[in-house]
């Protein structure tokens, strides 16, 4: 059994113009030791698919299909059984740690509160908990009692981690957890988390737009596009050799230092995402694909076998799955 | 001080002075178009036929030469000034495209501000066209009409209130262009890519996507027939699909009017997409400086070199682990003896200045600055050794 398995997921956005779906049927897995990267545009549904793996949504979200975490449905559980997932089973690492931490409380009293509300111990055995919390994402333990403004930006970032691992959670979902770091502490805050998924035997769910992120991180890789999965498969070949057009385009974006072939050239896709309330129809992607044909304005294919373990979905591939067959 | 540089083949020796009269090009030229619209306002820009677009004959469109920008302010204790730029030489040649990267904190929005004269430096001068930039309102006016800036955040650079129209148009009513102010408008918009402009005239910012908010920026710099574009950060807060569109759009503007850009990112892959030279900035100091395909291809100082392994490396199978320097950028109130670097340097932590013979010199002897038309050039005493 996966430790995370979404089955057609679809959320749904209710607003006074109208519902907006922003997630469209998405089914993935996450393993233990696993990373899984989210890749795609803003827009494309992959904080709303975080967010409802959680239920963080609105109250007036719609949500359908299953969220399985260890075989139990998230979606079905009760106030109660969800408070005991959160933190304790799943946790999340949001983008602004610049924001998410209380500026005026030092910090080793904010990543002792979910320990306290969490289990049963007291305040002297959690305040030790933190201390090896700081120890484990790179921090002198005598720091854990300086206020947010006492660190820097990868410090902050790698507090967020730590706080993430308060509860040891078995699954962690990170929503571009490095987008606002220099490159250099981005580097180390994706070592730390590499680290810790290896040591820790953790889920992990990498989200970002950028593909180097990713492409370092993570074992597998989900690429999106308006609320849907058009590509999944080991990272490497997700981002090294695409079979999705705007997989592609997505890699192309993100140059090679070195290769000839990006000097002078840099890669853009014209257009722009769809918006949900007014998706194209057939293949949303298709106003925007260079190898559109006809049919794709009608025809949205599911996805479709590449090679084993890689999926696409694009009539191209399915033209070839078929021509196999 | 060339012994303490290490100096690529492609040398090129310092352009004429500051009084040098721009020479005289053939018609072909990329520069023709700029020379051109620097001279009399504004001619139909010239159709550049190659790359690189720039002519290194003529004097550099903007330099800074010795530049320090020194900050003071409370909560600075007196002896610990921030040093953002701490002795900077740098080139912008007509119609070539400069990166100028490094970590932030690192001084280069303080390096960019001060060009565009938004900082008065310490020390040192910043030169347009060989002449030292002088600070009166009104020599700044003209000037800033000359260089134009271009924000990271499109959304933050506009106002919400304002129409596409009234946004370009700002620019040229300040400035009091001649001609019909709707032509102007409509010109700076097309060749910003926003086509038909009459269609864009009356939309405001919340109706446009990332990627046209920022050629309305753009078009915004462009209705003033600027020579030279700062750009920092242009792409750095869109959508990865967009970020080609408008980078191939600045390539563009550089070929076809000869526009020159100094564009400031940490984004090294940017560097390699469109720049003509690279400047590796480090704690208020340029580290190395070159052509791009020497710096990045070819890097010689240990940061740039950890900076590149670090970089998103494309989607091929990353081979080798990456550099990670210890810490952050230390900061610039408090500068290291010797090469500034040293305290982070892996050549040093690795030993390999030390079996050169050079660990004593970079704890203490500090660098020269490295000359401004200096080819492939950096500021390290282990390439200076080897």
């Amino acid at each position: 059994m996966s430790l995370l398995e979404t089955k057609d997921l679809w959320v749904t956005y209710r607003t006074s113009e109208g519902d907006m779906p922003a997630v469209r049927g998405v089914s993935l897995t996450v393993d233990s030791g696993q990373t899984l990267g989210v890749a795609g545009e803003s827009g494309c549904g992959k904080s709303t698919l975080i967010a409802a793996v959680l239920r963080l949504l609105p109250k007036s979200t719609k949500v359908t299909g299953q969220v399985l975490l260890d075989g139990e449905d998230i979606l079905t559980m009760n106030w109660r059984e969800l408070r005991a997932v959160r933190w304790a089973q799943a946790s999340i690492v949001f983008q602004g740690c610049m924001s998410s931490l209380n500026p005026v409380q030092r910090v080793s009293k904010q990543i002792a509160e979910p320990i306290l509300l969490h289990e049963k111990i007291g305040e002297k055995k959690a305040m030790a908990r933190v201390g090896e919390l700081f120890e484990q994402v790179g921090i002198p333990a005598s720091r854990m009692h300086n206020y947010p403004h006492q660190f820097s930006g990868g410090q902050k970032q790698r507090i967020m981690v730590a706080m993430a691992l308060a509860c040891k959670p078995r699954l962690i979902l990170a929503d571009e957890p490095t987008t606002a770091l220099d490159v250099m502490v981005q580097a180390q805050v994706l070592m730390l988390m590499s680290d810790l998924v290896r040591d820790l035997e953790l889920g992990l769910i990498l989200i970002s737009h950028d593909l180097s992120v990713l492409g370092q991180t993570c074992n597998r890789a989900a690429v999106m596009y308006a609320g849907k999965i058009v590509e999944e498969g080991p990272s490497a070949v997700v981002f090294g050799a695409p079979a999705h057009p705007y997989s592609s385009a997505l890699a192309a974006a993100f140059p090679t230092i070195g290769d000839q072939r990006f000097r002078y050239a840099p890669s853009g896709l014209g257009g722009d995402p769809p918006h949900p309330d007014d998706l194209p129809s057939g293949c949303t992607f298709h106003p925007r694909c260079p190898v559109a044909r006809e049919e794709c304005s009608t025809v949205d294919v599911e996805l479709w076998p590449v090679d084993s373990g890689h999926r696409a979905a694009c009539v191209l591939v399915r033209d070839q799955e078929r021509a196999l067959a | 001080m060339s012994d303490d540089l290490r100096t690529a083949p492609g040398h090129q020796e310092t352009p004429a002075g500051p009084q040098a009269v721009p020479a005289v090009v053939p018609p072909v030229s990329p520069l023709a178009g700029a020379a051109a619209a620097d001279e009399a306002d504004v001619g139909e820009p010239a159709i550049a036929t190659q790359r690189p677009g720039a002519n290194r004959a003529g004097p550099p469109v903007v330099e800074v030469r010795r530049l320090d920008v020194t900050f003071t302010g409370r909560g600075l204790r007196r002896g610990q000034d921030a040093h953002a730029v701490d002795g900077v030489d740098l080139q912008v040649m007509p119609g070539e495209i400069v990166a100028l990267a490094g970590e932030s904190g690192c001084g280069k929005t303080t390096l960019a501000r001060t060009l565009l004269g938004l900082e008065k430096p310490t020390a040192g001068e910043v030169a347009y066209q060989g002449s030292p930039l002088r600070y009166s309102s009104r020599a700044l006016k003209a000037y800033r009409r000359k260089v134009q800036l271009v924000l990271q955040d499109p959304t933050g650079a506009l106002n919400p209130r304002q129409s596409v129209y009234e946004a370009v148009a700002e620019g040229i009513r300040i400035h009091k262009l001649r001609g019909n102010e709707e032509e102007l408008v409509a010109r700076a918009l097309s060749l910003a890519g926003l086509r038909p402009p009459e269609r864009f005239f009356l939309r405001y910012p919340h109706e446009l996507s990332g990627g046209q908010r920022q050629r309305v920026v753009i078009a915004g710099a462009l209705a003033l027939e600027p020579s030279v574009i700062v750009a920092d950060e242009p792409v750095s807060s869109l959508d990865a699909s967009v970020r080609g569109e408008i980078l191939a759009l600045l390539l563009k503007l550089r070929d076809e009017m000869g526009l020159s850009v100094l564009v400031v990112t940490h984004d090294l892959g940017l560097a390699w997409n469109i720049a003509d030279r690279i400047a590796v900035m480090y704690l208020g100091r340029i580290v190395e400086v070159g052509p791009t395909e020497d710096v990045l291809a070819n890097p010689s100082h240990p940061y740039t070199k950890a900076l590149l392994s670090v970089a998103g490396e494309g989607m091929a199978a990353r081979t080798t682990r990456p550099v990670l320097l210890k810490g952050e950028p230390p900061d610039s109130t408090r500068i290291p003896d010797g090469c500034r670097f040293h305290p982070r340097c892996p050549a040093l932590a690795s030993g390999a200045a030390e079996a050169a013979g050079v660990a004593g010199a970079c704890r203490s002897t500090d660098l020269p600055i490295i000359p401004a038309a200096a080819g492939h050039a950096a500021a390290c005493h282990l390439v200076s050794a080897s």
